[in-house]
């Protein structure tokens, strides 16, 4: 595949304001809860308030008192409305233990917020009161909250699996070579971090509406989903409604970050419930309920070995996880550790490798992707690790990274774990990096401010990064029993009027793909991007997608669009060679007028050309009517974006709070099709990254209780807490697709934690603080220092 | 319980009950669905708008605390001569993604800057405590809410 | 989350407040701003049969200053307070500690008279009016009575107002010596995890979320009084309190931010 050198015309590469914005900033834009549903029943899900126990008895009778309350239904009451248990698409290994998942709970539950019933009456206030009146006893059972209770199966959770390990999952090409390598290192470093659970929190909840035509068997099934297509094949399995009699709509998504990529139980459950009552049913889920009912995020204990030479060279790294998949699986809980199995080396160059997943189930709400899904997990070990590797070899942490990136000359590099990296240079990124953050300054301050022996403490972290994305060959999909593929669809229909019509099959929630796919249609044709509408999220409208996540859009969907627009082209001037009476290979395309090279004059526009497709009056012989290209791109490789970020923190050693005072971030995506989205997502995306190293957890209590079910408590950033950050680019592009792009929707997420974690350290480590649990909130860097100095100081 | 009240301009009469939140009078009775619901305690913003001209979150009043009351939401701010200044700035300044949190935080610093008119950066920030934003990381809010000279 | 059912009518004098207060016993609540209350009322963690609302009686609100008294209406928001110059010459600490209160939004709803009379002990009104040793104004079937703020706050979500009583303002001492709040918290929204404020020169010194009620720091105080430095009058802010264990804080670490945010809090309020 080759590059386009430059594939603009112009038009990418600009920084064009959003078409999506207007009708969301004047709240025209229509969320799933926004939706009018007349006549439609309101559901409210009764959620067990205990992480683990058998359900005794349910007395509905309260409930079912409340004028306005259609029916109650207990989990009894609807096994048979569906064809099977909620599906889980990532059976990674073959002997995979797999506990039925049922919409609403059949005698036992094993999480809080697990479904015991559902309450359906005429209006969301009535369900509620209804919910109020579902009395529920239980028989409590041990609960098992942390993952090395879990892996001790002295409380097992499913009795059908007889064991709480769901499965192991090795990825170690060379054992011998891996003992060999560590046995003569001169350095071994060995760490143990854990990724607390996170709460995803996308700004809206989730909400789901079923609207069946009972008559002729259509259902519509709306949800605030980021996989309207994989929803549908799924629910469509699940509920036993026929495929092509259903039709998934996402309307506005207000974010997802991943948790909006499952197939819930609600989702299930309106669907079943609006084929029995007929009439429209439908759920919006409160924030308080979407701490225990959505999936949350991370939640895992990784023990990573680095094996070095006396110079700090990587010999061999060695990463074990024990990951923590919640009571179920939802659609691809068991696969999350294994999309970042293959990053645990990061960006440096190793011949050696081995990865170790165990996985266990605990009595806790599933887990799923969460914004980089494994490879934050990867990346935050391997450059914590680089930290404490760099201090035992006696370098600067910058130093310790340069000698250990793969070399610009060994692209497409071989990675140890089976990958080939498609491109990268990752000196300049580091650099320039340093030179945003003033290095040599701040480090001379740090140093300043030690010696003067102030409680204020400076500190420094640097995380370098490379992430796969843009999922993915489907083909490496199969090697990894992934239950669906990797390709993008894309339509590109040039209207009688040369007004241009595109559906994609990717799905977005903020991403601003109209806006992007616009700018490449346009670019490519010759119109005003205005002129182009992009359509998505409905699949009778865009029946062939698979939607958005794991920053696949633009380097698989956007190359199909790339790919139908050339298409396109190429009809159309098939057409306009006919005009022209000239040979199609003679014309060019160019600001939307067809000209036959090298003969001035000798030119038709795009727009006549798409009318005479239309009147198909005077087509050349054997050509279809109309001007349309369809195209689906199975990509050939993953990409690999890669960056150097460095945060600078500053500690205020009496009360523990961590500030941070600068962060630089320079990331190489490829090339850019819109820049002011590229630095949109990087914003973000370092803003949640961070959240999980200062303030993010999903804190538990030993009965399983979750402590952070609001925002009031699970504390997400605000503006206050957060700064203007410094963002540069480089641009290595992608030989893995014609635009030469990579992905920039996870990378921030990736490389701001372990930035943000290795600046705490090292602020701290003069004061003999080595370690930091995230996030690092107050009370435990404080902690950490009155340990470090020998109790309370 | 029957409450009269002026929405974006039009008086408005409507039986409520009264633990109908306004925010809930606003969305299913009036069909003014831009302002949105994030979360059950009041921390989110994302349901804010102006009570009387001054940022309220309408989440956290009931609908009949609102009688008598002038509220603008955010269909109430783009004329026939286009948007508002400050979503103006929102759509130049790329500070909105999802949009979620959006008609909440135009809301929210229209109201800011009336309230408090020579803010720095680090005032804006403050001064939007109490609306969040998943996506934007909100460099570019602070930046558009900048802009916006009162 | 929906509140339950409940009634409401809208008073527009004290005298119609109690007069309703009275009919509906126990089962009424005031509702002020309805900024803690509404909260509550959503989780279904009140469940009042009836509501009075006092955001109608105009006379509560207002805030004015005769002689060495300041005196403000319940229903005063804490933007009116932030934003009213006159309290900012009489009384900068109180202007100042209205500022701080959540974010704007809530601060142009919430009021004085609710934050009172929640008694929150993570609340920042409550200890500011203990600081400045202020008095509470109470109305009640009885007539009007008196409460020096060190007597009102009795509990968590507890005060000495009775069940017929309501509040109708309150009195502080204008006070323009030396004067800080610290207020530590995670987020800027945030309650605080621990607060320390200092009034009049050390003169009052009150903890927030240091215990049940809002605390005066006697032992600072006293140690302050007889002579001690900064420093070591805030090495006893947290003699005598008893602050419960949360996400952000255990009760050791709060005692520890009392001292460090007390010693802050005097030397910001100009103590050596
Ligand atoms: C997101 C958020 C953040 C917040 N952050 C903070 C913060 O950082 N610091 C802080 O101090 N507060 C904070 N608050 C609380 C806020 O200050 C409330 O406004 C205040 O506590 C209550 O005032 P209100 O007028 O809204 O009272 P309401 O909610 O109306 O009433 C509260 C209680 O007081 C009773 N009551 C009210 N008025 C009277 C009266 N005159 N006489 C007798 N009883 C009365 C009511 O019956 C009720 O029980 C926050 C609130 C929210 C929602
Ligand atoms: S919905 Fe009102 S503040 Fe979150
Ligand atoms: S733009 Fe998505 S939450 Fe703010």
């Amino acid at each position: 595949m080759t590059v386009t050198d430059n594939p603009t015309g112009g038009i990418i590469g600009q920084a064009r304001l959003r078409k999506e914005d207007p009708a969301l900033l004047t709240g025209e834009a229509k969320f799933m809860d926004d939706l009018v549903l007349p006549g439609a029943l309101w559901v409210n899900c009764v959620r067990s308030p205990h992480a683990h126990a058998t359900i005794d008895n349910i007395d509905t009778t309260a409930a079912l008192a409340v004028e306005g309350v259609t029916a109650v239904y207990t989990g009894a009451d609807l096994a048979e409305d569906w064809a099977g248990p909620l599906p889980c698409a990532w059976p990674v290994t073959d002997d995979m233990k797999s506990p039925d998942y049922w919409p609403v709970a059949q005698g036992k539950v094993c999480h809080v917020g697990d479904i015991v019933a559902v309450v359906v009456a005429d209006s969301r206030y009535v369900a509620a009161d209804g919910a109020e009146g579902v009395v529920v006893d239980y028989s409590l059972l041990p609960a098992v909250i942390s993952i090395e209770d879990a892996e001790s199966d002295q409380v097992v959770i499913h009795e059908g699996l007889g064991t709480n390990v769901s499965y192991e999952w090795p990825l170690i090409p060379d054992p011998e070579g891996v003992e060999a390598a560590f046995a003569n290192a001169t350095h071994h470093v060995t760490e143990t971090y854990v990724h607390q659970r996170l709460i995803p929190a996308p700004m809206e909840p989730r909400g789901v509406a079923a609207v069946p035509a009972p008559h002729n068997g259509d259902m519509i099934l709306y949800s605030s989903t980021q996989i309207p297509h994989i929803l549908k094949v799924m629910a469509a399995l699940t509920v036993g409604i026929p495929e092509h009699k259903m039709r998934v709509i996402a309307p506005a998504v207000g974010g997802g970050f991943g948790c909006k990529l499952g197939v819930y139980p609600e989702e299930i459950l309106c669907l079943a419930l609006a084929v029995r009552h007929g009439v429209p049913v439908r759920w919006t889920e409160g924030r308080t309920e979407a701490a225990t009912a959505t999936i949350q995020g991370r939640a895992q204990r990784q023990t990573i070995e680095l094996a070095a030479d006396e110079n700090g060279k990587l010999l061999a790294v060695r990463a074990t996880l024990l990951a923590d998949m919640g009571a179920y699986f939802q659609l691809i809980t068991p696969g999350v550790p294994l999309l970042g199995a293959f990053l645990f080396h990061g960006l440096y160059d190793v011949p050696l490798y081995s990865f170790t997943c165990k996985s266990v189930f605990t009595n806790l709400t599933p887990t799923d992707a969460y914004r980089g899904a494994g490879r934050p997990e990867a990346t935050y070990a391997i450059e914590r690790a680089m930290d404490v590797l760099a201090l035992a070899v006696g370098v600067e942490p910058d130093e310790i990274r340069s000698l250990n990136f793969i070399p610009t000359e060994k692209f497409p590099y071989d990675s140890p774990a089976g990958l080939v990296f498609d491109s990268g240079d990752y000196q300049p990124a580091l650099d320039r990096a340093k030179e945003l953050i003033n290095w040599e300054e701040r480090r001379a301050e740090q140093a300043e401010r030690q010696a003067a022996g102030s409680k204020m403490h400076l500190g420094l972290g640097i995380s370098t990064y490379v992430e796969m994305c843009g999922l993915a060959p489907s083909r490496v999909l199969a090697s990894l029993n992934y239950g669906a593929g990797g390709w993008e669809s894309a339509t590109v229909r040039i209207l009688p009027t040369c007004k241009i019509q595109v559906v994609t099959g990717a799905t977005p929630h903020g991403q601003g793909h109209e806006t992007a796919w616009s700018m490449i249609v346009a670019d490519r044709l010759g119109v005003d991007p205005d002129d182009v509408e992009v359509l998505h999220s409905d699949t009778a409208i865009s029946p062939l997608g698979l939607d958005t996540y794991g920053s696949r859009s633009l380097s698989v969907g956007g190359t199909a669009i790339w790919m139908a627009t050339e298409r396109v082209v190429e009809k159309a001037s098939l057409i306009a060679a006919h005009m022209l009476e000239a040979n199609a290979d003679d014309l060019e395309l160019t600001n939307g007028v067809f000209n036959v090279k090298g003969t001035p004059g000798a030119e038709v526009p795009l727009a006549e050309v798409a009318f005479a497709a239309f009147t198909a009056h005077d087509l050349p012989e054997g050509l279809e009517p109309n001007l349309q290209a369809e195209v689906t791109w199975d990509p050939p490789n993953f990409t690999f974006p890669f960056g150097a970020h460095i945060a600078l923190v500053e500690i205020d050693e009496e009360t523990g709070e961590v500030e941070i005072i600068d962060y630089a971030a320079v990331d190489d995506c490829g090339n850019q099709v819109n820049p002011m989205i590229v630095e949109g997502q990087v914003h973000g995306g370092i803003v949640q990254g961070i959240g999980q190293a200062l303030w993010e957890e999903a804190i538990y209590d030993e009965d399983g209780q979750c402590r952070s079910t609001n925002l009031g408590d699970y504390l997400v950033p605000s503006a206050a807490e957060t700064i203007d950050m410094k963002l540069d680019y480089t641009v290595t592009p992608s030989p893995t697709n014609p635009l030469g792009v990579k992905g920039i929707g996870e990378a921030g997420t990736i490389a701001s934690t372990p930035a943000v974690m290795n600046a705490v350290v090292d602020a701290l480590r003069h004061l003999g603080v080595t370690e930091m649990a995230m996030p690092a909130s107050p009370m435990r860097v404080r902690r950490s220092i009155e340990n470090a100095q020998g109790g309370a100081v | 319980m029957e409450i009269s009240l002026t929405v974006n301009g039009d008086t408005q009469s409507a039986d409520v009950e009264p633990r109908t939140l306004l925010v809930h009078f606003l969305r299913d009775q009036l069909g003014l669905t831009g302002t949105n619901i994030g979360c059950d305690t009041s921390s989110c913003g994302a349901c804010t708008i102006l009570v009387d001209g001054q940022s309220a979150k309408s989440c956290n009043l009931l609908a009949v605390q609102a009688d008598g009351a002038e509220i603008t939401t955010i269909e109430g701010l783009a004329g026939a001569d286009g948007l508002h200044p400050m979503q103006q700035a929102f759509h130049e300044s790329h500070a909105l993604q999802c949009g979620y949190c959006t008609p909440g935080m135009v809301m929210a610093s229209i109201s800011l800057v009336e309230e408090y008119p020579n803010l720095d950066a680090d005032g804006v920030r403050e001064g939007l405590e109490g609306n969040l934003c998943r996506c934007t990381g909100y460099q570019n809010i602070v930046k558009a809410v900048l802009s916006v000279k009162k | 989350m929906i509140p339950a059912p409940v009634g409401y009518i809208r008073v527009d004098s004290t005298e119609a407040a109690l007069a309703a207060l009275g009919e509906h016993g126990d089962e009424a609540k005031i509702l002020a701003g309805g900024q803690s209350l509404i909260p509550l009322m959503r989780f279904r963690l009140a469940a009042p049969s009836m509501l009075v609302d006092i955001a109608g009686i105009t006379e509560l609100s207002g805030i004015s200053v005769v002689g060495d008294t300041v005196s403000i209406g319940a229903m005063t928001t804490h933007s009116a307070l932030e934003h009213s110059g006159e309290l900012a010459e009489a009384c900068p600490l109180l202007a100042h500690v209205a500022s701080v209160v959540g974010d704007p939004a809530i601060r142009h709803r919430g009021t004085l008279g609710g934050s009172l009379a929640h008694a929150d002990p993570a609340s920042d009104l409550p200890a500011a009016v203990l600081a400045l040793g202020g008095t509470l104004v109470a109305s009640g079937s009885n007539g009007s009575r008196e409460i020096a703020a060190t007597e009102f706050f009795t509990g968590f979500l507890e005060s000495a107002l009775g069940a017929d009583e309501m509040l109708t303002g309150i009195k502080v001492p204008v006070s323009t010596g030396g004067w800080s709040y610290q207020k530590f918290n995670r987020r800027a929204q945030d309650w605080a995890i621990v607060g320390a404020m200092v009034a009049e020169g050390g003169a009052g010194v009150a903890l927030v979320n240091m215990g049940a009620t809002p605390l005066r720091a006697s032992a600072v105080e006293s140690a302050l009084a007889g002579g001690a430095s900064s420093v070591e009058a805030a090495a006893s802010a947290a003699e005598g309190t008893e602050p419960s264990s949360d996400n952000n804080g255990d009760a050791a670490y709060r005692k520890h931010l009392a001292q460090v945010l007390t010693g802050r809090a005097l030397r910001d309020a100009g103590m050596e």
